[in-house]
């Protein structure tokens, strides 16, 4: 009865704790020439903020469904592409593509939306509609690469989503489709959102829309394929359709977070998009917990966090004291190595588990609660 | 005349050359509990599991509400091993999935329990109800179908409430005990809005006390929901208490069938339980 009155206030809740979170970034941009180590914070948040879109729509296939896939990669990296190409301005195409006369797409849609909506409003418009042609398109391949490879259940399934991925990266840095994605050489200057709060939004309205499909009737019958297939065939759900399902929306937002990606990292590179991308994902998932939105978006922000800022110092060789070489580069992933594997022995289903963050909070309540009636 | 709700028609179930089913035919009408029994390795799962659309089957067919919803009957080869009544119908092949028969309207238990271990008594009960909803992805997200999910919430509130699970309605559904799990898994079965219940074995692994408990429940089920059960069992105080009507398998072939003063009697059955002495 609670949950049902709470249906729409998840939706409220949510955005407002979306515009907290982007005027709170706001306001640490614009102190962030006045603070020292806010600047690094920045970019922490920007590059975590869209790996938790990434790690959430992990979750919702590998931890809600129980679909074990590791094509994140490939649907990145479709949504990376897709987005740089149709976001370089048409001035700058001859110089991006400059060995293949600029490439065969000759327009960009940013630009369009400006010529007749303003410079701002259009660009803006331009930019997320690409973004959500990024997620279309990851979405199409989702269910091209799903129809055969769902019949394949575990470890199989991994393996094909795997070799898709790779496939498609091989396929992108191939000589005949150069002129459209301009190969193995980089792709740059197109046009990027420089605040983090544009961040914030997107991902936070992706993560929202996620929260809400697994909290309504088609998260419980993915959770229920995820508990037991066979009883969840029985009770009337339909696994083909849902599993379908399941796998176009996760792929969809993975197409979005390799959009936003490109963004971020203002040039892409087939080369970059690797299985070890995949993988890095998973490991925020898992660290996370697996079926938990909240952990996977607190273990992106951590990993993002160890990965890029607190552990630096470890690869700084000039930090060493006395003679004795310890600190080098490359030592800062053996420390963080050893994090993860405290955390997967104390942590063995991850920082959260299953639960959410909320549940964890009314748990503690319950817990106070009764402590205070034994005194 | 009643009406009949599930007839099975000449089924045969062959798995390489072992054949678990053997043209087996059955009715079970409107309101009645039928039981199916027999040894362990009778085909009495087999059977179930072709009903249920687990496995297609190698010949025959089921009618349920008058609507043929499973039909097979073999071409080449196997055509003239199994003929049956039906010698024009050869080229039909009828195969729905299990989620297709239950939206029909006939749900299923496990034999053993087959619960979401993930979630809660409500939630699982509440799942059940996802083959019932009728709206699409969008809106479910988007809480644009705030009335269904309030109605079907509603729904199961009132159906745990029935079945005595409602207080335990918030634990998870693999910390219940043993017995109410098995109640759990049948409401969630009714759940599903079926006329036709199917029990395998809900029996299985209880001591007498849950068994008679069961009996029971199995009893206002049918009165309460106005249910028809159709069920596989072990427990001879269970079948004979509740059914109807009883069919006997054994070695995939039915060797008998009527009331249950009638089969407690039968010599064949006797014999298959107890197997014929080597001098008889």
């Amino acid at each position: 009865m609670m949950k049902q009155q709470s249906n729409k206030r998840t939706i409220v809740l949510g955005l407002i704790l979306i515009a907290v979170m982007a005027l709170l970034s706001v306001a640490a941009e614009a102190l962030a020439g006045s603070v020292s180590g806010l600047s690094m914070l920045l970019v922490v948040l920007k590059k975590g903020t869209v790996y938790a879109l990434l790690a959430v729509s992990m979750n919702l296939l590998n931890g809600f469904t129980g679909l074990f896939s590791l094509g994140q990669a490939g649907f990145m990296l479709l949504g990376a592409y897709t987005y740089a190409i149709l976001a370089i301005p048409v001035a700058k195409r001859a110089g991006v593509f400059q060995y293949y006369d600029g490439g065969v797409v000759q327009f960009s849609i940013p630009e369009i939306f400006s010529g007749f909506l303003g410079d701002v409003v259009g660009s803006v418009i331009g930019m997320l509609l690409t973004l959500v042609l990024c997620g279309l398109l990851a979405a199409l391949l989702g269910w091209l690469i799903g129809l055969p490879s769902l019949r394949l259940k575990s470890d199989y399934l991994a393996i094909a989503t795997l070799g898709f991925a790779e496939i498609l990266r091989t396929f992108i840095q191939f000589e005949g489709s150069a002129p459209l994605t301009n190969g193995s050489n980089t792709l740059r200057q197109y046009t990027t959102f420089q605040h983090l709060y544009p961040y914030v939004i997107i991902v936070g309205v992706c993560i929202l829309l996620i929260v809400l499909l697994v909290n309504s009737t088609y998260g419980r019958a993915f959770k229920a394929i995820r508990d037991d297939e066979i009883a969840a065939e029985a009770m009337g759900i339909n696994l083909a359709r849902h599993k379908m399902l399941s796998f176009v929306i996760s792929s969809f937002f993975a197409g979005v977070g390799g959009g936003l990606m490109a963004m971020y990292m203002s040039s892409v590179q087939a080369k970059g998009f690797t299985s070890a991308m995949t993988y890095e994902i998973l490991l925020m998932v898992v660290i996370g917990g697996i079926g938990s939105i909240s952990g996977s978006v607190i273990a992106s922000f951590l990993f993002i966090g160890c990965s890029e800022w607190w552990l630096r110092f470890l690869d700084d060789s000039s930090n060493n004291i006395g003679s004795f070489q310890l600190l080098a580069p490359g030592f800062r992933m053996v420390v963080f190595s050893v994090f993860i594997m405290v955390i997967v022995l104390f942590f063995r289903r991850g920082l959260l588990g299953d639960r959410e963050l909320p549940d964890l909070a009314r748990r503690m309540k319950k817990s106070f609660r009764k402590e205070g009636k034994h005194k | 005349m009643s009406e009949s709700v599930l007839r099975v028609e000449n089924v045969t179930m062959q798995f390489g050359g072992v054949v678990a089913v053997d043209n087996l035919s059955l009715e079970v009408n409107r309101g009645e509990i039928v039981s199916l029994i027999g040894p362990n390795g009778a085909g009495k799962t087999t059977a179930f599991n072709v009903i249920t659309g687990v496995y297609a089957p190698t010949n025959g067919c089921v009618w349920f509400n008058d609507k043929k919803i499973i039909e097979n009957h073999p071409r080449g080869k196997m055509k003239k091993l199994y003929q049956g009544q039906n010698k024009d119908l050869y080229h039909h092949t009828l195969a729905p999935t299990p989620d297709q028969i239950t939206r029909l309207g006939r749900a299923r238990t496990f034999q053993n329990i087959r619960l979401w271990k993930g979630m809660s008594v409500f939630d699982n009960v509440l799942t059940a109800k996802h083959c019932r909803r009728t709206s699409g992805l969008l809106s479910a997200t988007l809480r644009l179908n705030a009335k269904e999910e309030a109605q079907q919430r509603q729904e199961v509130q009132e159906l745990l409430e029935l079945l005595d699970l409602a207080d335990v309605k918030d634990e998870m559904a693999t910390s219940l005990p043993y017995g109410k799990q098995r109640r759990l898994e049948i409401a969630r079965a009714l759940a599903t809005q079926p006329e036709l219940l199917l029990l395998d074995e809900p029996a299985a692994g209880m001591n007498p006390q849950e068994t008679a408990e069961l009996t029971s429940f199995i009893a206002r089920i049918r009165d309460d929901f106005h249910m028809t059960v159709f069920l596989i069992e072990h427990h001879m105080d269970l079948v004979m208490e509740i059914s109807q009507r009883i069919y006997v398998l054994d070695f995939g072939k039915t060797i008998a069938q009527g009331l249950p003063q009638e089969i407690q009697n039968d010599q064949r059955v006797i014999d298959a339980y107890l197997g014929v002495s080597e001098d008889a």
